[in-house]
């Protein structure tokens, strides 16, 4: 261990640290509750983005191939930061009026992202591993945070045990591709396959239930049975935390290991995803039309985006698209959290004790009593659909267009013809909010407008320029040598 | 010398008996013994390929330890989350949690 491998996990060091030391501080120096933990945590999360951004550009392994830096390392780390930064405003002033301010929260938050951080510079299968983990541990809690009430604590327990089941594929996955190939490190099994010395037989069987475990961590059909329930019963802000963070880790994680490790295994697993992209997007997109709750309709509509990013994981073996490929995954990934962070703020916003107010009927007239804030719902929705000038818009075209660079045509026709249909259900939620009369409440605390403003800017503004966000995702190609 | 593939049938053994628990039982508890049996496969498995293909390398060993502090860690947090339900609703078994329905 040298000062080099110290640097290359900086900020997950001064994260780490930083929560641990945030505990102390707030049992023996703040004690009032939520007084100034979140803005310390908050504060935490920018030092780590500080550490994260000064690596931009370098590239170069640590801790004997363990760790990585490159540009995908550093994109996602970002990426986890920041929606580290939007949980804390979600949850500031929702926590208060849902009774549940416990400063843990914050806490349990930067353990979740330093999982995903590990996540984004894993280079071996045991990194992997810990990472994961690490990232679903405090989840698991913060699920569970309503307590004591009953859904939160259902949601948490249903959440923990195919959790812990995923788990048991993911390690059991690593387990037999380092039987196959005598290493865990992805730089090896990439070494061992060229070099004729693995046992592909055993590496494709790990590689599938590698890719089922982190199928349940994105909730890909047909391992997302938990996610409606799960959505619904945690608190809202953890919901929207677990959205945008937990998928992205659980992707970051499929993208390192396939793409750059398992090329060679394209020819079995191309197919295996390819099934399972489509009927995500279907069915995900399907089902949410019969939803009459706004979170469980958002938890189908996130499976159905978790499909989408699946399309880009499709065409892996296929190297000359593989990096446009994780470009265009990265640049949805982005453009999902934006879109999902600003839905999830009006929903917040509308959200009253008891699981009340998130029925599709409490959004009636929400358009006349509360303009603003209907405004940047229906960018939001229009963003899920894919109608430009939007994010979403501009993401999907840039995923279709890797699909069909890489010879998938009828995929990127499935996922044309969801998006069509999921324009039912999203544009039902405009239609609602501004045709049908009604008295909406609604709590927008500033915090709360903050967010669903810059996201709705964002959404609009970064779709026109989204040129540089692009190129800036290009450059996050992955390497490992 | 046992050949391999003993202990590889042996874990796989092992991780179908797991997974049978996983998904037949109601119980809490239950389920989490299951995942805890799928959990040892693994080590049986990491301890064997270390044994046979490595055994000059560390890491199948240390990737072992790894999972048991991992499967501690999670023990811990889904046993208080059992513990917290019990003391509310006085049972441990899936199918009477459900108030979300799947």
């Amino acid at each position: 261990m040298n000062v080099q491998d110290l640097y290359a996990i900086s900020p997950l060091i001064v994260l780490v640290t930083w929560a641990t030391l945030l505990i102390l501080v707030d049992v023996y120096i703040i004690r009032d509750r939520n007084g100034g933990t979140p803005i310390l945590a908050a504060l935490g999360l920018l030092v780590a983005m500080g550490f994260a951004i000064a690596q931009t550009g370098q590239q170069y392994t640590a801790f004997n191939g363990m760790a990585v830096v490159d540009g995908f390392a550093i994109f996602l780390q970002v990426l986890f930061l920041g929606s580290g930064l939007v949980g804390i405003a979600l949850a500031y002033n929702y926590l208060q009026r849902m009774g549940i301010e416990r400063s843990e929260y914050y806490i349990l938050l930067l353990y979740s992202i330093s999982g995903m951080m590990l996540m984004a510079i894993a280079a071996d299968l045991i990194v992997v591993f810990l990472a994961l983990e690490l990232l679903s541990i405090p989840l698991y809690v913060l699920a569970g945070f309503g307590r004591p009430k009953v859904e939160p604590e259902e949601a948490a327990l249903k959440y923990f045990l195919l959790g812990a089941f995923a788990g048991g594929f993911v390690v059991y996955g690593i387990a037999l591709a380092f039987g196959a190939t005598a290493t865990t490190s992805l730089a090896g099994i990439v070494q061992a396959v060229n070099a004729g010395s693995a046992n592909l037989t055993l590496l494709s069987i790990g590689a599938a239930l590698i890719l089922i475990g982190l199928g349940f961590k994105v909730a890909a059909v047909p391992f997302h049975m938990w996610t409606p329930d799960v959505y619904q019963g945690a608190p809202s802000a953890v919901t929207a935390f677990m959205s945008v963070g937990a998928k992205a880790g659980g992707f970051a994680a499929l993208l390192r290991v396939f793409v750059s490790a398992l090329p060679e295994l394209a020819a079995d697993l191309s197919p295996v995803l390819w099934v399972l992209a489509a009927l995500t997007m279907i069915l995900g997109n399907v089902v949410a039309i019969a939803q009459g709750n706004i979170k469980r309709l958002l938890a189908y509509s996130s499976i159905a985006h978790a499909g989408y990013i699946l399309m880009a994981l499709v065409v892996f073996g296929n190297t000359q698209v593989s990096s446009d490929a994780v470009a265009a995954a990265l640049f949805y990934l982005v453009a999902y959290a934006v879109t999902s962070f600003g839905a999830w703020a009006v929903v917040i916003a509308l959200e009253k004790a008891e699981q009340k107010g998130l029925a599709l009927d409490d959004y009636a007239g929400l358009g006349r009593k509360y303009p603003g804030l209907a405004a940047a719902m229906a960018v939001f929705m229009l963003s899920f659909t894919g109608v430009p000038p939007t994010l979403g818009f501009v993401g999907k075209l840039y995923l279709f267009r890797t699909v069909l660079e890489g010879g998938f045509i009828w995929l990127a026709v499935i996922g044309v013809l969801t998006s069509l249909v999921s324009a039912y259900y999203y544009l039902r939620i405009v239609v609602i909010m501004y045709m049908r009369d009604g008295d909406p409440q609604v709590h927008a605390e500033p915090w709360l407008r903050l967010t669903a403003g810059v996201t709705a800017v964002a959404t609009v503004v970064l779709s026109l320029y989204a040129g540089p966000l692009f190129a800036w995702a290009s450059q996050a190609v992955l390497k490992l040598f | 010398m046992i050949p391999l593939s003993y202990f590889l049938v042996f874990a796989a053994a092992l991780f179908s008996i797991g997974l049978y628990g996983v998904l037949a039982r109601r119980n809490a508890i239950a389920i989490l013994m299951g995942v805890e049996l799928m959990l040892n496969a693994v080590n049986i498995n990491l301890v064997a390929f270390w044994r046979y293909i490595t055994p000059t390398q560390i890491a199948g060993q240390a990737f072992a330890v790894m999972v048991f502090a991992v499967a501690a860690a999670e023990v811990a947090v889904g046993l208080a989350l059992v513990i917290s339900i019990y003391r509310r609703r006085n049972t441990v078994v899936a199918d009477d949690i459900d108030l979300l329905k799947f």
